[in-house]
């Protein structure tokens, strides 16, 4: 079964929804999707390295996009705008990584398959890899369920149930690198961040607690890749952007369809 | 009235001593002790920027002291009322839900929560459709479920008007004094809550002046903090509690 490259990419983008699904709700409800984006791009800097060194994609970007995030974390509280900070920091990540690619000498990489996942190449190890990153990140958000959540609403309220947000949101921050390192060779470091955010603000109207739109989310990413790969297949588009397209179609019909019911009520 | 001056430590819920906070090099707190015991409802008002929230937050364990200590109860549970508690328009959580957030109770004990907090029938409604007496009134609800040893309400009553923020009040004392359970709340509303309260705090920075309502209300140092804008509140008070204040000191000051 898993010998069908078909079969392996709609495997790898399932996985990859899983794991965004309840990670972009809480990126959504605390305001962080500059965050992810920035972690993203830090991304193909550890692609970089990782050739460089030439050890496998996956531990290098993890260790950049983890380092990203704990400085983004850290820099935070030394006055900058968070917006303002994120907007040097994704880019010259961005920047810096596509720099240090092009020194690469000798071995020819396909940029492209970089920025914008290469879903159709997965292969089982790859697979593997996707699966038990999606576990690892579905696990510690579920274990810390109750105490993110608390800290998402109020840290005040989190303190005085003897929780420490910081702690929080460190589990937050791990979970992102976990997910940017196994969805890059699904949709490429350019649109991690639009798998993380468009399913999880589809599902918002859908949902009258936060459970249900972690699971509207999860049901939304993975049709996304079903019909995006299939889109792809049949129009002969590039795979990740596909999967994004669709996720897109689907916020909006959800928001015309919300839109319209409100008006007549 | 138990533990008026603090000093049976052994029995405190809560014991501050010599706390100093300090934000960036300014201290906004400097030496400020005191006590909750069991059963107490204690106030502290003070104006903006006199460090009343930054105090409470030390309490929780949100902000380190610079010096002085703070000792919990072993075990104290407490409810904890914020502020205000913007809830993102993308979260979408309902009233039960909210009620649930950091303690497994049964739906039964959140629907008695919320009578006891005066508002029933809300269980299915979502947080961001409440009104600001609703949501409010929730909040307590919450803080209520798992029986705390001690309440922390920190300017619950915000945007409330005045009946309203009374009301809110009341049920807070109807609540604690059936159930024992102690109170210290943040308000710049002394004329509101002081029936209800067995001590005062006045803060600004540090504690000004302490004791029971009546006699922060006529001390010199909190008329110097808040001047006589109060007073027309400060006379219903009077009407019902008090008796005869001669005013033969300046208003002048604080105006």
């Amino acid at each position: 079964m898993l010998d069908d490259f078909m079969t392996r990419a709609t495997l790898a983008g399932v996985g990859v929804a899983f794991a965004a699904a309840p990670l972009g709700c809480f990126v959504v409800w605390r305001r962080m999707a500059y965050f992810g984006d920035a972690t993203a791009h830090a991304a193909i800097l550890g692609v970089a390295l990782s050739l460089a060194f030439e050890v496998s994609i996956f531990p290098g970007v993890l260790a950049v996009a983890l380092a990203m995030a704990l400085s983004v974390t850290l820099l935070a509280g030394r006055g900058y705008a968070m917006d303002t900070l994120l907007g040097v920091l994704a880019h010259s990540a961005l920047a810096f990584g596509l720099v240090a690619v092009s020194f690469l000498s000798g071995v020819r990489i396909d940029l492209m398959a970089y920025l914008f996942g290469d879903i159709l190449a997965v292969s089982r190890i790859d697979l593997l890899i996707i699966w038990g990153g999606a576990v690892l990140v579905i696990g510690l958000i579920s274990w810390r369920w109750s105490a993110l959540l608390t800290s998402t609403l109020n840290e005040e309220l989190a303190y005085a149930s003897g929780l420490n947000p910081n702690r929080e949101q460190l589990i937050l921050t791990l979970s992102l690198a976990i997910t940017v390192a196994v969805a890059i060779k699904v949709v490429g470091v350019l649109l991690i961040a639009a798998l993380l955010i468009i399913p999880a603000a589809a599902a918002r109207g859908l949902a009258r607690t936060p459970e249900d739109m972690t699971v509207i989310a999860a049901a939304i990413g993975a049709t996304s890749a079903l019909v995006g790969l299939r889109g792809a297949y049949v129009f002969d588009t590039p795979a990740g952007p596909s999967i994004v397209c669709f996720a897109a179609i689907i916020f909006a019909a959800f928001n015309l369809v919300g839109r319209r019911s409100k008006n007549r009520a | 009235m138990p533990g008026l001056f603090g000093q049976d430590r052994r029995m405190s819920l809560i014991a501050v001593q010599n706390l100093a906070v300090t934000y960036g090099g300014r201290r906004v707190l400097n030496d400020v002790s005191l006590t909750l015991d069991p059963g107490e409802i204690v106030t502290i008002v003070g104006p903006n920027g006199s460090g009343k929230t930054s105090l409470f937050r030390a309490i929780i364990g949100a902000t380190d002291a610079a010096k002085g200590n703070i000792s919990l109860q072993p075990g104290l549970k407490i409810g904890y009322v914020p502020q205000r508690l913007h809830i993102d328009p993308t979260l979408p959580i309902t009233v039960e839900r909210f009620m649930r957030l950091t303690e497994r109770v049964s739906r039964a004990r959140c629907a008695e929560a919320l009578v006891s907090a005066g508002v029933p029938d809300l269980l299915k409604r979502q947080m961001a459709q409440l009104s600001g007496g609703q949501f409010q009134r929730v909040l307590l609800a919450r803080a209520l479920i798992n029986r705390p040893d001690v309440l922390l309400l920190d300017e619950a009553t915000q945007g409330l008007d005045q009946p309203g923020s009374a009301a809110f009040y009341q049920q807070i004392e109807t609540v604690c004094r059936k159930t024992g359970c102690a109170v210290l709340m943040i308000s710049h509303e002394l004329h509101v809550v002081m029936s209800a309260s067995d001590r005062v705090i006045c803060l600004n920075g540090h504690i000004c002046c302490e004791g029971t309502p009546a006699v922060v209300a006529s001390a010199p140092e909190y008329r110097a903090l808040f001047g006589i804008g109060t007073g027309g509140a400060l006379a219903l008070y009077r009407h019902h509690h008090d008796h005869d204040h001669d005013h033969s000191h300046s208003h002048e000051a604080a105006e």
